[in-house]
């Protein structure tokens, strides 16, 4: 009796830091078995050997910055039946997102000598701003414990339990004493999506907002903590324009802060 | 007969960090032009580092590199502390350096066994490696782990740690969670001895190269955390003389800048600098090690980069034993960093090689300008004048053997081209 066939894996690459793919790397203890399960037939990071298409999965990282890339989107969307972006780059535009809120001319002069020979967009975007996403998998750098979920999950045609709340029940489970109440320490945790485990605060620090919004983030109300802790508004835009800076929520809370910060404001 | 044109093309060159392509034209016998090819998109990092606090880089320039995280804070965090006239010593230094010795581990585990040995050996990719050589795959993974184990009990996780500060750490480690993880860096450091001995055994092509090294250099230590910047050809200078030495370079076919010695040219960065200019300040097992390999104090023959990670694996664990054994928790986890308008200068060993920072900042903290040169483009120019010699010498053998050759020597430096800028696309072109 023939083997019953593997379900086909894609990695594929964009405009990010490899640090999402390491992630499948990284599963030191599963990786094999992984390959037993599924067949990594696109993995240009770990392998040489590349299977055609079309694929069952495809795990997308990297966001859309250059016209090629755009393209390129769409023949992985074509060759993918279930598309799955990992990070923060492909869910969000990742930190290089923000490009779109200053002049891109004016930046290729900053690193580049002769910024003719670069060819870039003017924006950095999300997957789901090209091609149609069916999960995203929030986080810079992805929780490699919930890229297997998301993976068992779709080997066992279930939908992944991948919780949408905020850090704040991670650090509640966690038992870490809130850095926000017992320290005054600025923290967005409140507005941030869970799946890191609660890090930061565990650390003494206050969360940074890396797996950016999570379902239903109250920001006026955080950016008004952040204030009343004596945050000065220019740091506390800064601070929702990180690596999430064009996820809508933080975007909009960031914008909110300028339009009232600046006396030119209607 | 020997055929007068041929072209080889390979749509994408695997196993590397990043994305670029590969173009090598002969003519008539002779290689007439290489290029490397690096199209990974450029993100802009040291232009939207403007108007952000001088705080915040250890957070940002992470972002730059998923492999090496550590190396771009470690190098940012001395720029910052450099431009602010604050020196981070004692227990601190330590446990920056054990952590970077986690990046070391965790980072070449990785080129070893899953992106470099697979060459060596003729498979495609350590999954198919692993069939027919489960014991060194699991080694392989097993010192991997270790490393990013290290990270996670110092940083937080592996990949963009959380817990690095200019000026230190959030919070620091007690001596009893350090403690606990001797008997796992022992079973590590066993790992990498045998990982020496079993790249030892690989097959290497004779190549040798007059290599000018350039790496850091401190007396008493191998160079991680700190060092002056010297070279073969006797360069020996403070970080801060970086930009009088060195010069960056644009050229049409790559998105990364090409470095080169302000007085000579090509030069190589990475574990094959640091061993050839610092070799006598390897532990006595690291030195033993590469002894039992066949290692002398020099080695010029690229391909044998893999035997010299196998003996930084060596050492690094052996460090980071050493850095554990003294460690004494220190009274706070940071030293306070106040902002004064200067400029700074940080070059730290990423596990590819030197990772230079320079950043002006204003009085009240917020950066005016950065410059970041990462390792993967220091060594571009030197990665193609080795691929003009290996192609040059390896005419005979057939194309997809020939292919294959030169993409074994452009891993041979752990290209990250994420870092440098990504794509390896390899098109040879025999007229």
């Amino acid at each position: 009796m023939p083997a019953p066939k593997r379900p086909k894996l894609a990695v594929w690459k964009f405009a990010s830091c490899d640090g999402c793919q390491l992630s499948v790397l990284s599963l030191e203890d599963q990786l094999l078995a992984l390959a037993g399960r599924v067949e990594i037939a696109y993995f240009l990071e770990a392998s040489r050997g590349t299977v055609a298409g079309p694929y069952d999965v495809s795990l997308v990282e990297g966001s859309i910055t250059t016209a090629h890339d755009a393209e390129r989107i769409r023949r992985v969307r074509r060759a993918s039946r279930f598309l799955v972006t990992i990070g923060a780059c492909a869910t969000a535009g990742g930190i290089q997102a923000l490009r779109n809120f200053q002049n891109v001319k004016e930046f290729l002069a900053a690193v580049y000598a002769k910024p003719e020979y670069i060819q870039t967009l003017e924006t950095s975007t999300p997957i789901s701003a090209h091609v149609k996403v069916d999960f995203e998998l929030q986080g810079c750098p992805i929780n490699k414990a919930q890229l297997l979920e998301v993976l068992s999950a779709y080997l066992r045609g279930r939908a992944p339990g991948i919780r949408s709340h905020s850090v704040c029940v991670e650090c509640k489970r966690r038992g870490t004493v809130c850095v926000m109440v017992a320290h005054g320490t600025p923290c967005l945790g409140p507005v941030t999506h869970a799946g890191c485990g609660a890090i930061c605060p565990a650390y003494d620090r206050g969360c940074y907002g890396c797996y950016g919004p999570m379902e239903s983030p109250n920001t006026a109300s955080m950016s008004g903590w952040w204030r009343h802790l004596g945050v000065p508004d220019p740091a506390i835009v800064r601070a929702y324009r990180t690596e999430n800076t064009n996820a809508e929520a933080f975007r909009k809370a960031a914008e909110a802060l300028e339009r009232k910060s600046d006396p030119h404001a209607g | 007969m020997p055929v007068e044109r041929r072209t080889i093309k390979v749509d994408a060159l695997a196993r590397v960090e990043g994305e670029g392509a590969l173009y090598v034209r002969t003519s008539r016998g002779r290689v007439t032009e290489v290029r490397l090819q690096i199209y990974e998109p450029p993100r802009f990092f040291e232009a939207f580092l403007r108007g952000r606090a001088f705080t915040e880089t250890p957070d940002i320039t992470a972002r730059i590199c998923g492999i090496c995280p550590v190396a771009y804070q470690m190098s940012a965090c001395r720029a910052m502390e450099d431009a602010c006239g604050v020196a981070v010593g004692g227990q601190l230094r330590a446990l920056r350096r054990l952590l970077y010795c986690g990046e070391w581990i965790q980072s070449h585990a990785l080129h070893v066994y899953m992106l470099h040995a697979p060459d060596f050996l003729g498979y495609g990719s350590i999954v198919e490696m692993a069939r027919d050589h489960p014991e060194a795959v699991q080694r392989g993974l097993g010192l991997k782990q270790a490393g990013n184990e290290l990270m996670r009990l110092l940083g937080g996780r592996e990949v963009h740690p959380i817990n690095v500060r200019v000026g230190g750490f959030y919070r620091v480690p007690s001596r009893r969670e350090l403690d606990g993880f001797v008997e796992r860096l022992r079973r590590a450091r066993d790992a990498a001895v045998e990982t020496v001995r079993w790249v030892a055994g690989f097959d290497m092509p004779a190549f040798e190269q007059p290599y000018e090294f350039v790496a850091l250099r401190r007396p008493d230590e191998y160079p991680i955390d700190d060092g002056r910047i010297a070279s073969s050809g006797g360069l020996d200078i403070a970080a801060g003389e970086y930009g009088d030495h060195f010069v960056e370079e644009q050229v049409p076919h790559s998105h990364a800048l090409h470095s080169r010695l302000r007085a000579g040219g090509a030069y190589l960065v990475g574990p094959l600098a640091r061993y050839n200019l610092n070799f006598e300040a390897l532990s006595p097992l690291a030195k033993e090690a590469a002894r039992g390999a066949g290692l002398g104090p020099v080695c010029r023959n690229p391909f044998q980069s893999i035997v010299v990670r196998g003996v930084e694996l060596v050492y690094a664990c052996d460090e980071a034993l050493r850095l554990i054994g003294q460690y004494d928790a220190p009274e706070r986890p940071y030293v306070d960093v106040p902002p004064r308008a200067a400029t700074g200068h940080g070059c730290t060993e990423a596990p590819r090689g030197i990772l230079y920072h320079r950043y002006t900042i204003d009085a009240a903290g917020t950066i005016v300008e950065a410059r970041i040169v990462p390792p993967t483009s220091q060594n571009q120019a030197q990665i193609e004048a080795d691929l003009r010699d290996v192609v040059q010498q390896s005419l005979a053998l057939p194309d997809d053997r020939l292919t294959l050759r030169c993409e074994q020597a452009v891993r041979n430096y752990d290209p990250c081209i994420s870092c440098a800028t990504h794509f390896l696309r390899l098109h040879i072109d025999r007229t």
